[in-house]
């Protein structure tokens, strides 16, 4: 497998009124082309800084971050809002513009990329129909509930075909069930499209439920990385295993048929 | 009631008080959106933040805010007659007015637009955005129930101001209830003015907060 994502060594620090905070520290890995790639920590672990950074809505103070074979931090500010446009992100909070209906949010990344808006319509009608929402196109965020706001910013980040897609805690905001179906739909992306996902959580039940490979983030440190599987038979790092016993304790299923 | 010289007079009182808050708010407008706009994006936590350029602007903002319109409308007279060619009367008194309100409005513009939710402008980033994108699709378009706002209470502070104007001969209803109410004693006319400027900012206050609500999409 090729690689889409490879990150050598950076390092984010910011300055906030009581000193630095070191968010991200000499971080390094890669994610394969196709790979449902988990990155989880506990909150505070830099977890969203990081996943930030893969995109430069962060920009590293160290290091390089190359998607695709390409530099993101050598572009310019023009080549990387064109890169940016292939790779997409979901939010906890979702993130949708609330006063544009749901059809005009999807339309909202055409009309960046400069699509015609008869064409980007019936771009957003498909969409609406691979989530499951078309009753729903005239609708304002306001009107939905959590999960349904989710699968419209998930066919809003679909509009572009982007090769990448990160979820900054997708599914924190949602109940179990509603949880279950975004991961069931995000699989199916997966699948269909061959998308990259870069899943950020701190369940690691939602680790389990769709993730081939898994980071372990500690106070901006990457100290664990490999298979699901590997992690959950042998976890090497006290990390790891408080987020593997953590999870036990929230309903994460069958962690004994591995440990 | 009143004799018809007196009638005209207050309508046209009241023509002239509308054309010079409307006039002044459309102007203060010119300048106070994009003053607005550069002082949401350049601070700290704005999309392009300068702190020297904020700073600067802040300023500025700050030091005519603090000027009472009084005294800033006497101040500027020569400025005044240099735009109007007379320091008196309603198209004159749209400069100070302008002048006064442009900050204003600017501050009120910067206060909307940081309202907006930071992850909205951050998804919109995310997708490739550039700044002017984010500014007008994302900024104004999400923030537009309060800029509306923003535009009733400046029409309504602005027709205040202009009413202040008529201390020193600006025109409109303001001039009239000195002029009548204050110099020669009659106060009925003074009432009246006073009745038709309470009406005035009442139905644009009124207009302003239905248009705002009508447009609002956040209520479910
Ligand atoms: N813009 C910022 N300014 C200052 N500190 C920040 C900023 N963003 C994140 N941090 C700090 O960096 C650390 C990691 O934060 P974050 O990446 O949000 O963690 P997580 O997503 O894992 O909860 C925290 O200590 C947080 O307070
Ligand atoms: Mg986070």
């Amino acid at each position: 497998m090729e690689p889409i994502i490879r990150v050598e060594n950076i390092n984010k620090t910011f300055s906030a009124a009581n000193g630095q905070v070191e968010a991200v520290k000499d971080i390094s890995f890669t994610i394969e082309k196709g790979d449902i790639f988990g990155i989880i920590g506990l909150s505070g672990a830099g977890k969203s800084t990081l996943v930030r950074c893969l995109n430069l809505l962060e920009r590293p103070n160290e290091g390089r971050v190359y998607v695709d074979g390409k530099n993101l931090m050598e572009l310019s500010e023009k080549e990387l809002r064109k890169e940016r446009q292939d790779i997409g992100m979901i939010f906890q909070h979702f993130n949708l513009l609330m006063q544009r209906n749901v059809l005009d949010n999807i339309c909202f990344p055409l009309e960046i990329a400069g699509i015609g808006r008869k064409e980007a319509r019936k771009r957003a009608y498909e969409l609406l129909e691979t989530v499951g929402l078309s009753e729903k196109a005239k609708a304002y965020p306001a009107q939905l509930s959590g999960g349904q706001k989710q699968r419209v910013a998930i066919a809003r980040v679909l509009a572009n075909n982007p090769k990448i897609l990160l979820c900054d805690e997708a599914t924190s905001a949602l109940d179990p069930q509603t949880t279950k179906s975004i991961l069931t739909l995000l699989k199916d992306i997966n699948h269909k499209y061959g998308i990259t996902i870069v899943v950020i959580t701190h369940e690691m039940a939602v680790i389990q439920e769709i993730c081939s490979k898994v980071a372990v983030l500690d106070q901006g440190r990457l100290v664990e990385e490999g298979t699901v599987e590997e992690l959950f038979r042998a976890p090497k790092t006290e990390e790891a295993k408080k987020l593997i016993l953590n999870g036990k304790g929230l309903g994460v299923e069958e962690v004994d048929d591995y440990v | 009631m009143f004799d018809e010289t007196t009638v005209n007079m207050l309508i046209e009182g009241t023509g002239a008080t509308l054309y010079m808050t409307l006039v002044s708010t459309l102007f203060g407008y010119i300048v106070g959106l994009p003053l607005g706009i550069i002082l949401a994006i350049t601070d700290k936590t704005g999309i392009k933040p300068n702190v020297v350029i904020y700073k600067i602007l802040d300023f500025i903002v700050n030091l005519t805010r603090s000027i009472p319109f009084l005294i800033l409308l006497i101040l500027v007279m020569p400025l005044t007659k240099l735009i109007v060619g007379q320091s008196y009367g309603s198209a004159a008194t749209i400069v100070p007015l302008t002048i006064a309100a442009a900050p204003f409005i600017g501050r009120m513009v910067e206060s909307s637009l940081k309202e907006v939710d930071k992850g909205v402008i951050e998804a919109a980033q995310s997708m490739g955005a550039g700044t002017f994108t984010v500014i007008w699709k994302v900024l104004l378009a999400e923030a537009r129930t309060s800029l509306l706002v923003g535009v009733t209470i400046a029409i309504g502070t602005i027709l205040g101001y202009s009413a202040m104007a008529g201390v020193v001969g600006g025109g409109g209803l303001g001039d009239i209830a000195i002029r009548y109410g204050y110099y020669r004693y009659e106060t009925g006319i003074m009432i009246v003015t006073i009745v038709i400027l309470v009406i005035l900012v009442q139905i644009l206050q009124g207009l302003g907060m239905m248009l705002s609500k009508k447009l609002d999409r956040r209520q479910a």
